[in-house]
């Protein structure tokens, strides 16, 4: 087979269509407010349509991040909403319980003992789908159904406001002109792709989610590794329920971080990691949550009550399905390749 | 002794006699709500009285009819999360046609029209396009809450007299009375355990969960039962938003999130394998009395703030899913 052209290369990219995707949306922004791409300079900040939108993904992108390394193991993890809304709980109880509710050390303790919450209560899920065998949509389903009530405990019920200004920067805060939310999000994707694509761990978590057992003969410690992706996916969760929280200085156990798992597996399953399991992206995963958070964006920009994203994200979740559905496919596909003479050879061409 | 020789008295008979295992999971549940009922009934004054029974019914009306579509579903050993927005959406599509001045009863053949083409939607992509059931549905837990924010943002009251009365239609037993939705709910049990029990189509779902591709093998109607489980769950889950907006008389988007959560809890509670294939809708409806009765002891208790609902049901939940798991371990 001849060495294909850069051309064909990028054309038989996975991350073709999710970036045409994102890119047709920007364009959508444009026609209708041509403005809409400028990024202006004030007081040493950035500020434009286009930073908030990468500020705002950036809870997506965290829950995201861990659903991913769930989803390459062949899990769910329904749960990340609950877990975002008990960081967000435990943190903001703990700034207003402190000594000094304004000080640095303040939202430094609350955060690391949110995170490690959170940490305990992925391994918890972790616990239930390596030890005890649980299907992964049910295991995390418990932590789903009790979460909201457990945060709602901490916070004894109340909405809980916090005056921290360390906190807040978390989410409002910028740092070498761009907002030090999407800064923390990238980070942590750069430190898993670092940890996944740079070692073998990356390629040891696509061999449990193709199959646990042989990989587990192979030598390899599937159950370790779907504890520990579980464990990282609720770490994400925290962080992002943190950001939320961060966002409007209050925690509403309620509301916070509701239907975010859903974005999450959204941002996924757009970004080509396929929900069988086995194969992963982050850099797709990276573009599907700008995808959601332009999404977001762009339906109140050309005037649609911006409540109504639920039914553009609905319609993009059945696309996506479908263009995966090997059924689909195999639906649309003769009636397009019945005019070439030799079908085996146009199926061969086409295993992306 | 001789006790070899003595034939078995009738006594004998009584005390051995054991269920068959397959209804242990329903006895279980029926035994956790007389023990709740039992233990409710001597510490609160007041919650022994038969009325606080017939007001669970009454009160988890909507509760029972979505239980009973999310059982079909999960017996084939799928799931339905869109149905908490299905119930938004119905509520929303009753009260706007009503406001548009909509006869009532073409609102409620409107509303359990749409629950029902959306639960065919989700059955279509399951089956023929073979999407995982949880993010088929998940599409439609989307779709269905923003068409909701679609018909309106704002919560629409309904007024209309012929709704008002349906709902505050009462029948008296005695001094005990119960509303209609409750016997509507009542009904849709006794529909479904019939079709489970006694139909081909309810065979089929059994088969189904048990082993999909041995329900093929056998020449079973798999696609159209596969399809059609989907279709009965949209159906309850309009039906049981039409009973919802007759119990909190109004429309809002915001209704009923997190309630496909409580049909999922009462179902596994019920005794439903959540792999599929075992379990009874008799056992759904315990297991939503459960729930109602956990509420209800909140309630009476006036000490112990509404959140801890969610957080014994995710414990009973847990407790139940792992009992199942070692059962069904052992088993193989």
């Amino acid at each position: 087979m001849p060495e294909p052209t850069l051309v064909r290369r990028a054309l038989r990219h996975p991350l073709l269509w999710p970036v045409l995707a994102l890119l047709v949306l920007l364009l959508v922004n444009v026609v209708v407010n041509p403005s809409f791409l400028s990024v202006r300079m004030q007081d040493g900040h950035l500020y434009g349509n286009v930073i908030d939108i990468i500020r705002n993904s950036a809870p997506v992108m965290l829950v995201a991040l861990g659903m991913t390394l769930v989803i390459a193991t062949r899990g769910i993890d329904l749960s990340v909403g609950a877990i975002a809304a008990i960081a967000a709980a435990v943190a903001c109880t703990r700034i207003v319980g402190a000594g000094d509710e304004g000080a640095l050390v303040t939202a430094v303790m609350a955060v690391t003992y949110a995170l490690v919450v959170c940490l305990l209560l992925g391994a918890w899920n972790g616990f239930l789908v390596a030890v005890l065998g649980i299907q992964p949509i049910i295991a995390t389903l418990i932590l789903m159904v009790a979460g909201r009530g457990i945060s709602m405990a901490i916070t004894d019920g109340q909405i809980t406001t916090v005056n921290n200004p360390w906190f807040s920067d978390l989410a409002s805060g910028f740092v070498l002109t761009l907002p030090l939310a999407f800064l923390v999000a990238f980070g942590m994707l750069l430190l898993t792709a670092a940890l996944t694509r740079r070692t073998a761990l990356g390629m040891l978590i696509e061999a449990v989610g193709i199959n646990p057992e042989a990989s587990r003969l192979a030598g390899v410690r599937s159950r370790t590794i779907i504890w520990t992706v579980y464990a990282f996916s609720g770490l994400c969760a925290g962080l992002a329920g943190l950001v939320i929280a961060a966002n409007t200085n209050s925690v509403n156990a309620n509301s916070l971080g509701l239907w975010i798992e859903l974005d999450a597996i959204l941002a996924v399953v757009i970004g080509g990691t396929s929900l069988m399991g086995g194969r992963f992206s982050l850099a797709g995963t990276f573009v599907g949550a700008l995808f959601i958070a332009t999404l977001t964006r762009t339906i109140p920009n050309i005037g649609i009550p911006s409540e109504v994203n639920y039914l553009f994200k609905a319609i993009v979740v059945i696309a996506v399905c479908l263009l995966q559905s090997p059924r689909a496919r195999a639906m649309l596909r003769p009636r397009r390749r019945r005019p070439t003479p030799a079908p085996v050879i146009a199926k061969a061409g086409s295993p992306a | 002794m001789s006790a070899s020789t003595v034939p078995a008295s009738s006594w004998d008979r009584v005390r051995g006699y054991a269920p068959p295992p397959r209804y242990l999971p329903v006895v279980a549940t029926f035994a956790l709500f007389v023990g709740l009922y039992g233990v409710g009934g001597m510490r609160y004054e007041g919650l022994s009285d038969p009325q606080v029974l017939l007001s669970l019914l009454l009160d988890n009306a909507f509760l029972i009819v979505l239980a009973v579509g999310m059982t079909f579903v999960i017996l084939t050993g799928g799931i339905d999360l869109s149905v908490g927005s299905v119930v938004a959406l119905s509520t929303m599509i009753a009260a706007r046609t009503l406001e548009l001045g909509w006869s009532p009863y073409l609102s409620i053949v409107a509303v359990l029209l749409t629950g029902t083409l959306l639960g065919l939607l989700m059955g279509v992509l399951v089956h023929y396009f073979q999407i995982q059931p949880f993010v088929a549905t998940l599409a439609g837990l989307f779709l269905a809450r923003g068409l909701t924010y679609l018909i309106s943002v704002k919560s629409i009251s309904i007024t209309d007299p012929t709704f008002t009365s349906l709902a505050f239609k009462t029948v008296y037993f005695g001094e005990y009375y119960l509303r209609w939705t409750a016997i509507v709910a009542l009904l849709t049990v006794v529909v479904a355990a019939f079709v489970l029990a006694r139909t081909r189509f309810g065979r089929t779902v059994y088969a189904i969960g048990g082993n999909e591709s041995s329900a093929v093998l056998m020449g079973l109607r798999v696609a159209a039962t596969k399809v059609g489980v989907y279709v009965i769950s949209g159906f309850c889950a309009s039906l049981a938003g039409l009973l919802f907006s007759l119990y909190i008389l109004s429309g809002n988007s915001l209704h009923a999130v997190g309630m496909e959560l409580d049909a999922i809890a009462a179902v596994v509670i019920g005794g439903t394998l959540l792999t599929g294939g075992r379990g009874y809708v008799l056992g759904s409806l315990l297991g939503v009395l459960v729930l109602g009765m956990i509420k209800t002891i909140i309630a009476f208790d006036g000490t112990l703030s509404s959140y801890w609902m969610r957080i014994i049901t995710g414990l009973l939940l847990l407790a139940f899913v792992v009992v199942q798991r070692f059962a069904t371990r052992r088993q193989r």
